[in-house]
């Protein structure tokens, strides 16, 4: 998916101003959060938990490339074909070979943000081969124009049940429906026959088990079990980093991930998937491959950025964070919006293609604080901006501006009369001693939003005065 | 140089490999899987047979219990006329002997299509902890059938419960050691009815998967 997070700026105040985006989230806002909470609760100590996911991650990651080996050796040995991609444009180049090798016309596939990241449905529609999105919220983004995702774990998170009704009316052709149900039930009767007819079913992977050999899926639809149950062959797309050692590894990793995405104790559908069909099975791929796709992770490893290897792609990061909740996914630009887009599209895509991103975020922590493997999300967003200024990636007149406040912060005097002119200033511009509805040299800050009017003293003028008043 | 040597060259790399450090890794994570280390556990106190039904009920899944195997035709043919759902099912061939027959039920033991309406099978473990069912895929335990069906029934041997995920990975590996069975294709973890939550983050049962799923206890 090409990148196009250099728009972030004018997006966001587009997704600012859209009044039924604005509406559709503040409707689901707080369900995320709430359900998490209460589900996190349920833990006996999920700082515990969330060490021990976090060490077990690092494990991997810290000697990535034998755990790589090791996973190959064990897939291979029971019968998958491991194959390595180290772009995009590569992992469409297997899938197609992989597709036309076993005469494959139709390709049902469960949700995989790698295949977004790889834009894999429309090179497998350039090559003939019909791609079928079957996650709910992924078919209705195929249907609506292959629309992208908004979120990594819910993708039509900005979409209202009446859009929805009204697409599946022009698509299906068959009479609105009104209720959820009766969508869910439209979507599933008008996908059954693809599960039973598709040659080839592609799914992504929450993790690989290095034990063995194994791709670990979580789903609550049961489109995951499809894709991996029926068809001939079954392709699972995946990170180098999504390795773990053990299977007792991925338990403690299953008690936060459900948890802290959609605050399920634990998901519908986990299914551990091994080799191929045995000769005597009825179901299962007779043929299965993985791809395992560096894209830019590999140069992560051993780096200050390496603690991002640890994500397990949950959403809580932006399911918490302000700035998603007010604009939504697609302003970010590409596959993984929120805090953890931030850090991660600036280092897979290219800094220099992503300036906004490291600053679309207030550094509250909330992101950091709800992170199940502990990714100190704001410390690396932070990093990104120095790096930005390093490499002279920022404008003139904000690298002045620090400057000048370094300067100022150096010398206390100065900075004192510069205080008491700014708390002045800013009186003087706020109407009716309240709110400053255009602040002076930096309009934007009041573009969506009233400054709150300072009193017109600084702090220090105000601790003296009471000091005063108290003599 | 292959894609492969490539992306594996860049991390070595980055990690500073060499042959000493290298060996010494690999050392490092054979160790590591054999030791199977546990991480934190909650603890399950009580009765594992409570817990996993109360876990099993906030999941949106029915339980029944029954003192015996041959108890099993009667009490999946109440539940299917309670709720007014088809008498045709197709089950896991280990069940083909039950009387179902006697029950007015009329179940074969046979490849399962998209449009038998109730799939009967059996389960491998029970996860008190979270109310999970986990069934393995072999040729008479066919993955399909627990999942094509709108209704799915599981029998649960009540000694098949266990308390927690890392105690049923083991029983898995005890029998694959013990040569009972190679590695399952398939390890499915099944927790309620299949649902979704993607329209207005509004759940609602029944998506691919069944639209029930109900659990007979098996207590002998």
């Amino acid at each position: 998916m090409e990148i196009h997070s250099m728009h972030f700026k004018a997006r966001a105040g587009q997704k600012m101003a859209d009044v039924v985006l604005q509406q559709n989230l503040k409707k689901t806002r707080s369900k995320f959060v709430d359900k998490r909470a209460n589900a996190i609760r349920q833990l006996d100590d999920f700082e515990d938990l969330r060490t021990a996911a976090q060490e077990l991650r690092d494990r991997v990651i810290n000697n990535l490339d034998l755990w790589l080996e090791r996973f190959e050796e064990e897939a291979t040995r029971r019968g998958a074909t491991v194959l390595w991609a180290r772009d995009g444009a590569e992992v469409c180049r297997l899938t197609v070979d992989i597709a036309r090798k076993h005469g494959v016309t139709m390709a049902v596939k469960s949700k995989s943000m790698l295949s977004e990241e790889a834009a894999l449905n429309q090179a497998l529609e350039a090559a003939g081969i019909r791609p079928v999105e079957t996650d709910l919220g992924e078919y209705i983004l195929q249907i609506n124009n292959n629309e992208p995702p908004s979120h990594i774990v819910a993708p039509v998170f900005h979409k209202s049940k009446e859009e929805i009704s009204a697409l599946f009316a022009r698509t299906h052709g068959l009479p609105p429906k009104t209720g959820i149900e009766e969508m869910a039930r439209e979507a599933r009767e008008v996908l059954r026959p693809h599960f039973l007819s598709a040659g080839m079913g592609i799914s992504g992977g929450n993790f690989l088990v290095a034990e063995t050999g194994s791709v670990a899926l979580v789903t609550n639809e049961g489109n995951g079990r499809m894709v991996t149950t029926m068809p001939d062959v079954h392709v699972a797309i995946t990170g180098i980093e999504k390795v773990v050692p053990t299977l007792e590894d991925l338990a403690t990793l299953m008690r936060l991930l459900p948890r802290s995405a959609t605050g399920q104790s634990i998901s519908n559908y986990f299914s551990l998937l091994t080799g191929v069909k045995k000769p005597d099975d009825s179901d299962g791929p007779r043929h299965m491959y993985f791809i395992l796709v560096d894209n830019g992770r590999a140069d992560l490893v051993a780096g200050e950025y390496a603690a991002m290897l640890r994500c397990i792609r949950c959403g809580a990061c932006m399911n918490h964070c302000p700035v998603y909740q007010s604009i939504g996914g697609h302003a970010y630009g590409w596959v993984y919006p929120g805090p953890m887009g931030s850090v991660l599209t600036p280092l897979l895509g290219g800094i220099e293609n992503a300036l906004d991103l490291p600053q679309a975020s207030t550094l509250c922590n909330q992101c950091g604080s709800v992170c199940p493997v502990n990714i100190p999300l704001p410390d690396l967003l932070r990093k990104l901006r120095e790096r930005q200024l390093k490499n002279g990636l920022r404008p003139l007149s904000e690298r002045l501006l620090l400057r000048s406040w370094s300067w100022l912060a150096r010398h206390p005097r100065c900075y004192t009369l510069a205080a008491q002119l700014g708390a002045r200033y800013l009186r003087w511009l706020g109407e009716d001693g309240k709110r400053i509805r255009v602040l002076g040299l930096m309009p934007e800050w009041t573009t969506g939003r009233d400054l709150p009017a300072p009193p017109g003293k600084t702090f220090r003028e105000l601790y003296a005065a009471r000091a005063r008043a108290r003599k | 140089m292959n894609t492969r040597e490539n992306i594996l060259a860049r991390l070595r790399g980055s990690l500073g490999r060499n042959a000493e450090n290298g060996a010494h890794g690999r050392a490092i994570i054979n160790e590591y899987l054999a030791a199977h280390t546990k991480g934190p556990q909650p603890k399950i106190s009580g009765d594992l047979l409570a817990r996993f039904c109360e876990e099993s009920k906030k999941l949106s899944s029915s339980v029944d219990e029954v003192t015996s195997l041959r108890d099993v035709p009667q009490a999946v043919a109440r539940y299917l006329a309670e709720h007014k759902l088809p008498t045709q099912a197709v089950c896991w061939p280990e069940f083909a002997s039950l009387d179902w027959r006697g029950a007015q039920l009329d179940v074969a033991s046979r490849t399962v299509d998209g449009r038998d309406p109730v799939g009967i099978t059996g389960c491998h473990s029970a996860i008190a902890e979270t109310g999970t069912l986990i069934l393995c895929s072999s040729p008479l335990t066919p993955a399909a059938l627990s999942l094509l069906p709108e209704t799915h029934i599981v029998i649960v041997p009540a000694g098949c419960i266990v308390g927690v995920m890392e105690d049923a990975w083991q029983r898995v590996r005890t029998e694959v050691s013990t040569g009972k069975a190679g590695w399952p294709r398939a390890i499915n973890f099944i927790s309620g009815p299949s649902r979704t939550g993607d329209i207005e983050q509004t759940i609602v049962l029944g998506a691919h998967g069944p639209y029930r799923v109900h659990i007979v206890i098996v207590r002998e």
